[in-house]
C-alpha cells in the first residue's frame, strides 16, 4: 500500500448519497431484447438465419430469373449439366457444362448438342430448366412446411393449453388420447392418409398435421403446468380474470418462447417428410416440383447425370441444416439454463 | 498455538466474457491447530472462492491466482501440480459443501462413496475399508449403519445426507476441514444437530475447521475466531468475543446491528443500504465507502491497511487511524461494547 | 411396478386395436381394387375374384372377419402373390430389416456416445467443434440423401462397397452407415449436453475434493449418470430408423419389410399393407415399452421408488 502523505483534512467525514448506491447500473432489457442479444452471440445461428432469408427470397424470385417456366420442356436440351457463363472457365467448379461418360471420358454436352444458351443448374431428362425447377421446388417445400407448422401450432397450442390449464379430468382424458396417438407410427398414418386423399399439396399438408400437432401439445402443456402455478396467475385469478383472459393474456405470451422453438423444429421435419413421401412416389405429381420429387428424379439418373440429384440434395440439406441451427440458437437464447 | 495453514496476500481473478473480475483482492489469515475459524460475509464477498482456492478447486478455465501463497505442511499449495493436489485432497484437507441434496452421486451407493477416499489414500483392503466406512457412519450418528451402507442417497433425508458428507470428509482424518455453509440448506433443528456433531468430532479428531457462513448465530455457536469479508478482502478478524462485542469496522457494525436482538426495545430492524460493489471495476479506496455512513474523504482515495486492535484483533478501517475523528457506533454495537468492557475486555475509544 | 407394466400393456392393446381399425377402414376408402391394375378382367371374372377374397360382404362383416383372423394369427393372403400368406411374406422380409435396423442403432448409438463424451471432455476445442459439425450434418441431411450420396461416391466412384442387394455382410455396410447417421448425431448431442451438466454438479466437485483423478471423475462418476437418460431417446431413434429404412431399403435394393411395404402400396395389395402396418405398429409399441422399462430399471432413483410415480 503506497504511503502517500496524508493530511489531516483527509479524515473529514463526507456526505454520502446512499440512494445512489441503490441505482441500477445496467439498462434493463425486455425478455425479447435479452433473448435477441443472446441469439446474436451464436454466430452459426445468425448466419443460418440470414441464409434462410436468402433462400426464401430466391425461392420467390428464382423461378422468374431464368426466363423458363418450371414445366417448360425443350427436348433437344435434355440432360445438360450446369453451366454458368462467368464460372465456366474455372475447371474445378462444376459449372463448365462438362459431363463424364461411363468410361471416364469428359465431353462438353452443350457443344455436343449444339446448344447456345446457358442453363445455370442444367436441365433434366425432359429438357426442363433445373434452375427454375429447383427454386420452384424450394418454394413448394417451404410452403408445405410452413403451412404444416402453422396448423400444428394452432391445434397443438390450443390442445396443450386447455389440457394443461384445466387439469383434472379434462387433462386426464386429453392426455390418454395423446398417449395413444403418439404410439401410432407417424409414418404409417401419413402414408395411409396420402393413399386415401390422393397426393397433392393440400393432402400432404393435412397428412403431416394429423400427427404432428401432438408434439407441440405436449411441450405447451408441460410449460403451462409450470406457469399456471406461478403467482401472477394466482394474482390474476383473485382479481377476477376469466379463464380465457388468463390463458390469452398471461399464459400465451409466456408460451411464445416454447412455441417458436418447437415450430422451428417442426419445419425441417415437415420438409423431410414431404421429400421422403415424394421420394417413394407418394408426394407431388409431375409436373409439379418439390425438392423431394427433384431428388427422386435425379436419383434415377444418378450415375449418368449426378448433378440432377446433387443440386436439390444440397438445397434441401442446406435448408434443413439452417433451420436446425436457428432452432438450436433460439432454444439457447430463450432458456439460458440449457446453454452449453 | 501452532499454525496449520497460512494464507498470504491472496489475489484471485476470474476471466469472464465481460472482463476480469477481481474476486479476491489481498486476503491473508492463518488457521491454528484445533481451532475453528469462521469466515462471514455477504454473497459475492469472496468467502467461497477463498475456501475453494485452498483446495485448488476453482475452474481452471477462467480462474487465475494472480498473487499470493497458501502455506500448508511446509509446502505452498499454489505451486503444487494437480497430481500432487490430488494426494492432499480428501486426505490432509477435506471439504463439505452447502447442499446435501446434490453433494452425493445419486447413482452410487453411499457406502461406496465413503470408501472412495479411504481406498484412494490408504493402503488397506476393501474389506477393511468397508468396516471403516460403517464405523464412520456410526460415528456421525446414522443408525443401522450396515444396511444404510448399501443404500442410495435419495433414501436419506437432508440432515442424514449431510452427516454422510461429513463422514466422507473425515474418513482419512484430515488436518483441515473446510465447511462451506454446511447448514444453510437445512432446517434449524437439524442445523443444531449437525453443528453439535461437528463440534464433537472436532474434539475427537483434533481437526482444524474453516467454517464459511453468512449466519452470525452459527458463528457464535461454533467458532473460536471469525474473519469478516467484504468485496474480496478481510475487513476485520479476531476472536469471536472481540468481533462480536467490540467490533471496529463499520461493515461489522452493520452486520451486528442487523441481527435481531432479544433485549432491544421495539426498533426498526437495521439493514445496510445499497449493494456490494461490482468487482469488474473495483472501486478506488475502501470498497465499503459508498455504503458507509462513517465514510471519510480518505476512504474514497486509499484502501485502509489492517490496524491492530489487540494481539488477536485487527480491522481495516481508517477510523482506527490516530488522525481519524471519534465516532459513535450504532446503538446495538454500543450496548455490546458496554457489556464487553464490563466483562474485562478493553475498548479502543 | 407390476401395476405400471400392466397399465402400459393395456394401452398397448388399445393402441393396436385402434390402429387396426383405422387401417382397415382407411383401406376401404382407398379408391380402386387390387384388380384394376391387373389385365382386363371380365365382369364375371371380377365377381369371382371379389367373392374369393370376401370383398362382397358388407364392410362391418369384413371387419369382424378380419379381427377374428388376426387373433388367430392369420393376416390373410396376399393379392399380388397368389395365395401366399401375408404372414409368410412378412417373415421372409423381416430378416434383412431386423439386421439392418439393429446394426444401425448399435453403430449409431455407440459411436454417438463416444463422440458425445469426447466432445464434452474437450469442450470448445476444435475436437468439440468438429464433432458438433458432424452432428448437425447427421441430424439435418435426410437419410435418403445420405444413402444416395454414399451409393454414388463410395459405392460407384470409389468402389469400396457394393451398392445393392443383400448377399453378404459387406452389402450391409453402406445402408447401415446411411441409417446410422441420424442416431449418431442425436446421441452425440444428447450425451454431450448430459455430460456437461453432470460435470458441473456438486457431487462431481465433491469427488474432486476427495482427491479423485480426472479419469476417475469422468468415467466412474460422470459417465454413469450421463448415460442413463440416453435410454429416453432410444425410443424415438428406433422409430426414426423405421422411417429411414423404407427408403434406404429401396435405394440399396434390400429385400426387407420397407421395400415390401412400398411395393404393396403401389399395387394396392390390402392384406400386405395392413399386415405390414400392424407389424410396424406392434414393433413400435413394444420397443417403446421396453425402452421405458429399461430406463426405470437402470436409474436406481426410480427403480427403488417402485416405477413411474
Amino acid at each position: 500500500m503506497s504511503q502517500t502523505k496524508m493530511s489531516k483534512n483527509m479524515f473529514e467525514p463526507i456526505e454520502l448519497n446512499l440512494a445512489k448506491s441503490e441505482e441500477i447500473a445496467k439498462p434493463s432489457l425486455t425478455f425479447w431484447q435479452d433473448a435477441w442479444r443472446r441469439f446474436k452471440k451464436n454466430k452459426a445461428a445468425v448466419v443460418s438465419l440470414v441464409i434462410i432469408g436468402l433462400l426464401t427470397m430466391m425461392s420467390l424470385i428464382g423461378p422468374h430469373l431464368s426466363g423458363y417456366g418450371y414445366d417448360e420442356q425443350i427436348s433437344q436440351h435434355a440432360n445438360l449439366p450446369p453451366r454458368i457463363s462467368m464460372l465456366e472457365n474455372i475447371s474445378w467448379l462444376p459449372f463448365d457444362g462438362e459431363l463424364e461418360k461411363k468410361n471416364g471420358d469428359v465431353y462438353n454436352a452443350y457443344e455436343q448438342k449444339n446448344v447456345d444458351v446457358y442453363y445455370w443448374f442444367g436441365t433434366d431428362s425432359l429438357g426442363r430448366d433445373l434452375f427454375t425447377r429447383v427454386w420452384k421446388g424450394a418454394q413448394v417445400s417451404l410452403y408445405i412446411a410452413l403451412l404444416a407448422a402453422l396448423i400444428d401450432m394452432v391445434i397443438g397450442v390450443a390442445y396443450g393449453m386447455i389440457s394443461g390449464y384445466f387439469g383434472g379430468k379434462v387433462d386426464n382424458i386429453m392426455q390418454r388420447i395423446t398417449e395413444v396417438l403418439i404410439s401410432i407410427p407417424n409414418l404409417v398414418v401419413v402414408i395411409l392418409m396420402i393413399l386415401m386423399l390422393k397426393p397433392g399439396i393440400l393432402s400432404i399438408t393435412i397428412a403431416l398435421t394429423i400427427t404432428g400437432w401432438v408434439n407441440m401439445a405436449r411441450v405447451v402443456r408441460a410449460q403451462v403446468l409450470k406457469l399456471k402455478n406461478q403467482e401472477y396467475v394466482l394474482a390474476a385469478k383473485t382479481l377476477g380474470a376469466s379463464n380465457k383472459k388468463i390463458m390469452v393474456k398471461h399464459l400465451l405470451p409466456n408460451l411464445t418462447g416454447v412455441i417458436i422453438i418447437n415450430t422451428m423444429f417442426t419445419i425441417p421435419n415437415a420438409i423431410f417428410f414431404e421429400a421422403f413421401l415424394s421420394f417413394i412416389g407418394l408426394g407431388l405429381q409431375p409436373p409439379l416440383a418439390s425438392l423431394g420429387t427433384l431428388i427422386d428424379d435425379g436419383y434415377k439418373v444418378l450415375q449418368l447425370y449426378p448433378y440432377q440429384m446433387l443440386i436439390p440434395a444440397v438445397m434441401i440439406s442446406l435448408i434443413m441444416i439452417c433451420f436446425n441451427m436457428v432452432a438450436d440458437g433460439l432454444r439457447d437464447a430463450f432458456d439460458p439454463k440449457m446453454r452449453d | 498455538m501452532e499454525k496449520v495453514l497460512e494464507v498470504k496476500d491472496l489475489h484471485i481473478s476470474f476471466h469472464t466474457l465481460a472482463g476480469e473480475v477481481q474476486a479476491i483482492r489481498g486476503v491473508s489469515f492463518a488457521l491454528h491447530k484445533g481451532e475453528t475459524l469462521a469466515i462471514v460475509g455477504e454473497s459475492g464477498s469472496g468467502k467461497s472462492v477463498t475456501s475453494k482456492s485452498i483446495m485448488r478447486l476453482l475452474p481452471q478455465a477462467n480462474a487465475i491466482i494472480k498473487k499470493g501463497n497458501i502455506l500448508f505442511d511446509g509446502k505452498d499449495l499454489i505451486k503444487l501440480s494437480e497430481k500432487q493436489m490430488q494426494k492432499i485432497r480428501g486426505k490432509d484437507i477435506a471439504m463439505i459443501f452447502q447442499d446435501p441434496m446434490t453433494s452425493l452421486n445419486p447413482t452410487m451407493k453411499v457406502g461406496k462413496q465413503i470408501m472412495e477416499p479411504i481406498l484412494k489414500h490408504q493402503k488397506i483392503s476393501k474389506a477393511e475399508a468397508k468396516k471403516r466406512a460403517i464405523d464412520l457412519l456410526k460415528m456421525v450418528g446414522i443408525t443401522n449403519a450396515e444396511i444404510r451402507f448399501n443404500q442410495y442417497p435419495h433414501q436419506f433425508s437432508g440432515g442424514m445426507r449431510q452427516r454422510v458428507v461429513i463422514a466422507i470428509a473425515l474418513a482419512c482424518k484430515p488436518k483441515i476441514l473446510i465447511a462451506d455453509e454446511p447448514t444453510t440448506a437445512l432446517d434449524v433443528t437439524i442445523q443444531a444437530q449437525i453443528l453439535d456433531l461437528m463440534k464433537e468430532l472436532q474434539k475427537k479428531m483434533d481437526t482444524s475447521i474453516i467454517f464459511i457462513t453468512h449466519d452470525l448465530g452459527v458463528v457464535a455457536n461454533v467458532a473460536d475466531r471469525v474473519a469478516v469479508m467484504y468485496a474480496g478482502k478481510i475487513v476485520e478478524i479476531g476472536t469471536v468475543d472481540e468481533v462480536f462485542y467490540n467490533p471496529q469496522h463499520p461493515y461489522t457494525w452493520g452486520l451486528i446491528s442487523s441481527m435481531p436482538s432479544l433485549d432491544a426495545e421495539d426498533q426498526e430492524l437495521y439493514a445496510i443500504p445499497g449493494t456490494p460493489p461490482d468487482l469488474l471495476h473495483p472501486p478506488k479506496g475502501d470498497a465499503f465507502a459508498p455504503r458507509n455512513q462513517y465514510a471519510m474523504k480518505i476512504d474514497l482515495e486509499q484502501e485502509p491497511p489492517m490496524f491492530k486492535v489487540s494481539e488477536t484483533h485487527f480491522a481495516a478501517t481508517w477510523l482506527l487511524h490516530p488522525d481519524a475523528p471519534k465516532v459513535e457506533p450504532p446503538e446495538a454495537v454500543k450496548r455490546r461494547q458496554f457489556q464487553f468492557s464490563h466483562e474485562g475486555g478493553r475498548i479502543i475509544g | 411396478m407390476v401395476k405400471y407394466i400392466g397399465k402400459r400393456i393395456v394401452y398397448m392393446m388399445i393402441t393396436l386395436f385402434l390402429i387396426v381399425t383405422f387401417t382397415f377402414f382407411l383401406m376401404k376408402l382407398i379408391p380402386g381394387t387390387p384388380f384394376t391394375n391387373a389385365s382386363k378382367l371380365s365382369e364375371t371374372q371380377l365377381a369371382i375374384m371379389k367373392e374369393k377374397y370376401g370383398l362382397n360382404e358388407p364392410v362391418p362383416i369384413q371387419y369382424m372377419n378380419y379381427l377374428l383372423n388376426i387373433l388367430k394369427g392369420d393376416l390373410g393372403v396376399s393379392f399380388q402373390f397368389n395365395n401366399v400368406e401375408v404372414t409368410n411374406i412378412l417373415m421372409d422380409s423381416l430378416g434383412p430389416s431386423m439386421v439392418l435396423g439393429f446394426q444401425a442403432i448399435v453403430v449409431g448409438t455407440v459411436f454417438g456416445v463416444v463422440l458425445g463424451v469426447i466432445s464434452s471432455l474437450r469442450r470448445n476445442t476444435w475436437v468439440d467443434y468438429s464433432a458438433t459439425f458432424v452432428a448437425v450434418i447427421g441430424k439435418s441431411i435426410p437419410s435418403f440423401v445420405f444413402a444416395g450420396l454414399l451409393q454414388y461416391f463410395v459405392g460407384l466412384k470409389l468402389g469400396w462397397f457394393p451398392v445393392a442387394f443383400w448377399k453378404g455382410p459387406e452389402y450391409s455396410v453402406l445402408p447401415t452407415i446411411a441409417l446410422a447417421m441420424f442416431p449418431l448425431a442425436t446421441a452425440s448431442r444428447f450425451v454431450r449436453t448430459e455430460m456437461i451438466e453432470v460435470l458441473e454438479s456438486d457431487y462431481i466437485t465433491l469427488a474432486k475434493a476427495k482427491g479423485a483423478s480426472w479419469f476417475e471423475i469422468s468415467f466412474k462418476h460422470a459417465l454413469r449418470n450421463a448415460l442413463i437418460p440416453v435410454a429416453t431417446i432410444l425410443g424415438p431413434l428406433t422409430v426414426n430408423l423405421m422411417t429411414g429404412s423404407l427408403v434406404v431399403e429401396q435405394i440399396f435394393g434390400i429385400p426387407g419389410i420397407g421395400e415390401q411395404f412400398v411395393k404393396s402400396i403401389m399395387v394396392n395389395d390390402y392384406p400386405v399393407i395392413m399386415g405390414t402396418t400392424i407389424l410396424y405398429s406392434v414393433f413400435f409399441v413394444v420397443v417403446i415399452l421396453i425402452v421405458d422399462l429399461l430406463y426405470v430399471i437402470i436409474d436406481p432413483r426410480i427403480r427403488l421408488a417402485g416405477g413411474r410415480v
